[in-house]
């Protein structure tokens, strides 16, 4: 049952409790216990919104930066990611295979903010070795949406056999 | 001037559907759940492979009966799905949509005056098919009571001497009714007993919800006297591709092969390249958006129960058909009404046969949005008749 909430609300976290249970042929009660159950055990970690921000008066500037780093001895990865993903300015931090360790994803005011940032904050870390930023220019999809789509049309004739 | 029409095309009569087709299509605003269509658009990389057949291209005809590789990604599908087995050289034919198949299956097997079984509410197609090659069409009503399931029973009062053909609409269009196991063991029995053919339409196969589709065709002795008929329009949201496709013993599909090569010549070269791909790589998608119908099925059946509709767990296409009898009108004004005053259209079960009387079919090949926005209006219009 979990993995079919979690396809569910991926898609719509906003979907009523008693509708999902519907959908799902599932008791509301059940459905209403994993739920919570998912939540306490971190599987869902919370129910944000996707906003265009193109599509508002608000400038807004992201970027996605290679880090390079030395791990330090004991502590691994983990304890330099924390160090970078404790700003709150920095939205996602993953580990990467292949030539570089960290991506990092940034929303920053403006490119000033995020060029600040990465100079006087990411680069200047001890463990840091080397930075290289990369300005988004256009969001065309994210979080499998389309962004840029005006309304889905029903291309289908009203009526078919 | 003498009448260009011939007395068979005149006497034919227009598809219900078209005049409920008519009547919507004055209505800009109407919302419709009247669709016979998937919502999804073709998989990607179902297009991709279809463009890229395009830049290379591919551009000319296909041997008539199809390009080899999909006949034999189909006699694979079918092995697959349905535990039978196709020789993909003699038994397979490439059609355009399941449509043409049930035409040229006709045309191979009937000659002026044989019967043939049409159980309905069914899809508009069969009747004329069966009429313009000269064939007698006899109706086998289905009732609610049954679940829209064809009885033995019912098909044994139905034989004559003259019979011939049985179609097999299941899963249905428009009651979304299935045929378990059991249920064809028992009409199996009946066909091998009166030495009947079948041309089986599993347009629907892979739009079941109880468990897996079975085909009449698995039944002991049933192979070598059943065409099964099937496509790639509904399980991979292909109709605009137009591509369906036969399969059954090699001396019908034969004769099949030869009606369509001077009628077609061939189906249409991209689409089948495209269905390679979809045969290959395509059972992910096809799950995927058989468990998104499921979960708008529930939800419809679960609506349209909560209005006090009479309505049987459909476990098959994507149709529900309430029975909307205890209101007193008929399935044509109920419909009519509907889209007037709240500008919803549902098509009346009468465009599938005088059975769908007192019945109309929804399609919930829409998203969850449009569903909860028509059936809300349905709701309204129900309240108002049961107060009136």
């Amino acid at each position: 049952m979990r993995e079919k909430i979690l396809a569910v609300m991926e898609k719509n976290s906003r979907i009523d409790l008693k509708e999902l249970a519907v959908l799902l042929g599932e008791d509301e009660i059940a459905v209403a216990n994993a739920i919570a159950d998912m939540e306490k055990e971190n599987i869902i970690c919370g129910y944000h919104t996707l906003i265009n921000w193109d599509n508002t008066s608000e400038e807004k500037v992201s970027a996605l930066i290679e880090v390079r780093v030395t791990p330090q001895r004991g502590m691994g990865f983990d304890h330099i990611a924390e160090r970078i993903y404790q700003y709150p300015e920095v939205n996602a931090v993953y580990l990467m295979s292949g030539a570089y360790d960290f991506t990092v994803i940034l929303e920053g005011k403006s490119m000033r903010a995020v060029a600040q940032f990465v100079s006087e904050k990411l680069s200047t870390l001890d463990s840091v070795l080397s930075t290289a930023t990369h300005f988004v220019l256009k969001k065309y999809k994210d979080h499998g949406t389309v962004l840029s789509k005006s309304q889905n049309r029903d291309e289908r004739m009203l009526i078919t056999p | 001037m003498r009448n260009p029409i011939s007395d068979k095309c005149a006497a034919l009569k227009p598809s219900g559907i078209r005049k409920f087709f008519d009547v919507v299509s004055e209505m800009p605003d109407a919302i419709s759940l009247g669709v016979g269509e998937p919502d999804f658009d073709t998989p990607w990389f179902i297009r991709d492979e279809g463009i890229y057949s395009l830049e290379k291209g591919r551009t000319f005809y296909t041997s008539n009966a199809g390009l080899k590789e999909l006949r034999q990604e189909i006699a694979n599908y079918l092995n697959r799905r349905c535990g039978l087995t196709y020789d993909p050289l003699h038994e397979v034919v490439v059609t355009v949509g399941g449509s043409e198949a049930i035409d040229i299956g006709l045309r191979a097997m009937l000659d002026p005056g044989d019967e043939v079984l049409i159980p309905e509410p069914c899809f508009v197609s069969y009747l004329p098919c069966a009429q313009l090659t000269d064939g007698v069409p006899v109706p086998i009503p289905l009732v609610a009571e049954d679940e829209f399931r064809l009885t033995a029973k019912q098909l044994e009062e139905a034989v004559t001497p003259k019979s011939k053909v049985l179609i097999m609409p299941f899963p249905n269009n428009p009651t979304g009714a299935i045929m378990t196991r059991k249920d064809l063991e028992a009409v199996a029995e009946v066909v091998l007993r009166h030495d009947l053919y079948v041309i089986s339409d599993e347009i629907y196969a892979e739009l079941t919800y109880g468990g897996d589709h079975v085909s009449i065709a698995s039944m002991p002795g049933m192979r070598e006297r059943t065409i099964v008929i099937n496509g790639f329009s509904k399980s991979y949201a292909m109709t605009g591709w137009r591509l369906g496709y036969a399969a059954g013993p090699a001396r019908i599909i034969e004769q099949m092969t030869k009606i369509h090569q001077f009628a077609i010549m061939c189906a249409p070269t991209v689409s089948q390249y495209a269905a390679v791909e979809a045969m290959k790589n395509g059972d992910d998608a096809v799950a995927e958006m058989r468990e998104s119908y499921n979960q708008r099925r529930r939800f419809v059946v679960n609506t349209l129960r909560e209005m006090g509709l009479d309505c049987f767990e459909p476990l098959g296409a994507f149709y529900v058909f309430p029975s909307i009898k205890k209101f007193g009108l008929s399935s044509e004004e109920f419909c009519n009404r509907l889209l007037e005053e709240e500008k919803v259209a549902v098509v009346p079960g009468t465009a599938f046969g005088d059975s769908g009387e007192g019945f109309v079919r929804i399609s919930y090949a829409y998203s969850l949005d449009a569903l909860r926005e028509a059936l809300g209006r349905v709701r309204r219009f129900t309240e108002r008749l049961e107060h009136a």
